[in-house]
């Protein structure tokens, strides 16, 4: 393991830890499908997207649209673990007059860029975009986090379509696969696999990882804004509530928050207090 | 210049005017290009044309990441679809981010005419109206349609421009200038005020003069801009006449109607009625014999008058 590496392992726990504090002083939230793309959002936001923290509206910047709104604790702890905003913001998460509303507000929080939260639009926007910068000649990259549930959605398939029709090779989808819905498991909700073979049937380049492989995630990422001839879907094996012993792959927790006890437990499994 | 023509018509020539002056324009379509006269724009610029196929809620989206990029989108298609179709993708994608997206929607009302009521949007203005942030534009005729496509552009934020399939009557020259949320008084009397959007403005026109010659002297009132409304506009009205009726190819639910009765209710109530759809679907058959039918021609709207005017106190 490289000292990147180990850096952005030790910035993957502090994001979790982020998110059990900010979901514990809400009240509410989603921290189990927060908890499983975390790696996804730091390979991201700390390895591969040019982006600048001080001009969140820099035109030439790579764009991240979190389709899966519900895991806006994930992409808050990101952005401001990044420098977006100071992480003192947190813990304001879903409370009055916060910048950091229950599901990602474009318009209020510096770095987000698409306000999303209705499951199955954001996949739209990320094609909107990456079609913006082939019209404006720009070399911006636009990354997607979709979530597997989410792919029940109609519009996702809509949207995949367009992207290969357009051969998107500016467009790059991750696919949060954690195995878990609100209601249950989603193969026994409505299942959308297989995914792989569906993805590559609607014309995309898919790649399969482990999606908390941080070592994985850089080289595929890397290899996949290389090669691209058009869009691009990795399909990332998660765990749902990574990291908590007892938020994983649990179906309780995809939208509870913990109460104090729990808090306290769960941070101490992801290596304690910060300050 | 005199020439009745489709507001859809006058729209598809204004979007490839409005291109050839702005690079940041860029027009979509969900496989009606033809119909919805978007297909003049994409001759004309390809580059900047984006026909998205038979799926509209892709579209609104897409629309939505053109928007945040930086571009000024036209999506259309037609009313039935969007906002029908898509009310959720156009709330959230769009209006909540508050990102610059004009909805252009052809072939709204009954004068779709034997498509029938499955393609007949009734409903549409009471869908967008409802959202917050949006704009609401309903014009006359081809000229107020051609300016409110410039003015829609110039306007940041979302906007829907609603359109119509068949030829309609000249009601502005060039010397019209449209003003977004500014009523345009086009006719001065005292007895009552009919307040009317889209085609039904020619119709109020009509009817207009048919109660002149029985003596009731009409104002006739273009409400184009049905959010943000005029009101101000409506309570003059109101009070000049103290009695109104409302005019619209819509549902009497959500539209025009119920946007002036709204006004009136709060700042100054007067003897109503309200000319439009009046709560039904729509069915195949020519558009004048759809506007007979459900009660829309120059002789409800001067029949609503006289009710009207017989109500006041």
């Amino acid at each position: 393991m490289s000292a990147e590496e180990l850096t952005l392992t030790a910035r993957a726990q502090r994001i979790r830890r982020h998110i059990i504090r900010m979901t514990a002083a809400a009240g509410s939230g989603h921290p189990g499908g927060s908890l499983s793309c975390v790696e996804i959002l730091v390979n991201l936001y700390f390895r591969i997207m040019r982006i600048d923290p001080a001009r969140p509206d820099w035109p030439d910047r790579d764009r991240f649209v979190l389709s899966k709104g519900h895991a806006a604790p994930a992409l808050y702890a990101t952005l401001a673990e990044r420098g977006f905003f100071p992480t003192t913001q947190l813990t304001t998460l879903r409370k009055w007059g916060s910048m950091l509303q229950g599901h990602p507000d474009a318009k209020r929080t510096p770095g987000v860029e698409a306000s999303t939260g209705s499951l199955g639009q954001g996949l739209s926007m990320a094609v909107g975009m990456a079609l913006a910068g082939r019209v404006d000649k720009k070399d911006f990259r636009v990354f997607a986090l979709l979530g597997d549930g989410e792919s029940e959605e109609g519009q996702i398939w809509e949207a995949a379509m367009a992207g290969a029709h357009y051969r998107l090779s500016n467009l790059v989808a991750y696919l949060d696969f954690n195995r878990l819905q609100v209601d249950g498991r989603i193969e026994d909700v409505m299942s959308p696999t297989p995914l792989a073979d569906r993805w590559r049937a609607f014309g995309w380049a898919v790649h399969e990882i482990d999606g908390h492989d941080l070592t994985a995630l850089a080289q595929v990422t890397e290899r996949a804004l290389a090669e691209a001839q058009g869009p691009q879907l990795i399909l990332a094996h998660t765990k749902k509530g990574k990291g908590v012993s007892f938020m994983e792959d649990a179906i309780d927790w995809h939208g509870v928050a913990p109460n104090a006890e729990q808090a306290r437990q769960a941070l101490r499994e992801l290596g304690g207090e910060d300050e | 210049m005199s020439e009745p023509m489709a507001t859809r018509d006058a729209y598809g020539k204004a979007l490839a005017e409005l291109g050839a002056q702005n690079p940041n324009i860029v027009v979509l379509d969900a496989d009606l290009s033809k119909s919805t006269k978007t297909a003049l724009f994409g001759e004309r610029f390809p580059e900047r044309f984006f026909n998205m196929g038979i799926a509209e809620q892709n579209m609104i989206g897409v629309a939505a990441g053109l928007a945040a990029a930086g571009k000024i989108p036209f999506a259309s298609t037609f009313a039935v679809f969007a906002p029908g179709r898509v009310f959720d993708q156009i709330r959230n994608s769009i209006a909540y981010a508050d990102l610059n997206v004009k909805i252009a929607a052809s072939h709204a009302g009954l004068t779709v005419g034997a498509d029938g009521a499955s393609h007949q949007a009734v409903e549409d203005i009471a869908l967008v109206r409802a959202i917050p942030h949006m704009t609401v534009i309903v014009p006359a005729d081809g000229e107020q349609a051609r300016q409110a496509v410039f003015a829609a552009a110039q306007h940041h934020g979302p906007v829907y421009l609603r359109l119509g399939r068949p030829k309609v009557p000249v009601v502005y020259d060039q010397e019209h200038r449209f003003q977004i949320g500014r009523a345009d008084q086009l006719r001065t009397g005292d007895d009552v005020a009919i307040i009317a959007c889209g085609l039904m403005v020619s119709l109020a026109l009509q009817a207009a003069d048919q109660l002149a010659a029985e003596g009731i002297a009409a104002s006739v009132i273009n409400m184009a801009t049905i959010k943000p409304l005029d009101i101000g506009a409506v309570v003059r009205a109101a009070k000049t006449c103290g009695a109104v009726v409302t005019a619209e190819e819509h549902n009497i639910i959500g539209g025009l109607g119920s946007a002036v009765a709204e006004a009136l209710g709060e700042f100054y109530p007067v003897p109503l009625r309200r000319v439009g759809i009046q709560d039904q679907f729509g069915q195949s058959g020519e558009p004048d014999e759809l506007l007979a039918h459900y009660g829309m021609t120059a002789e409800h709207i001067a029949m609503a008058a006289r009710e009207a005017v017989a109500r006041k106190v």
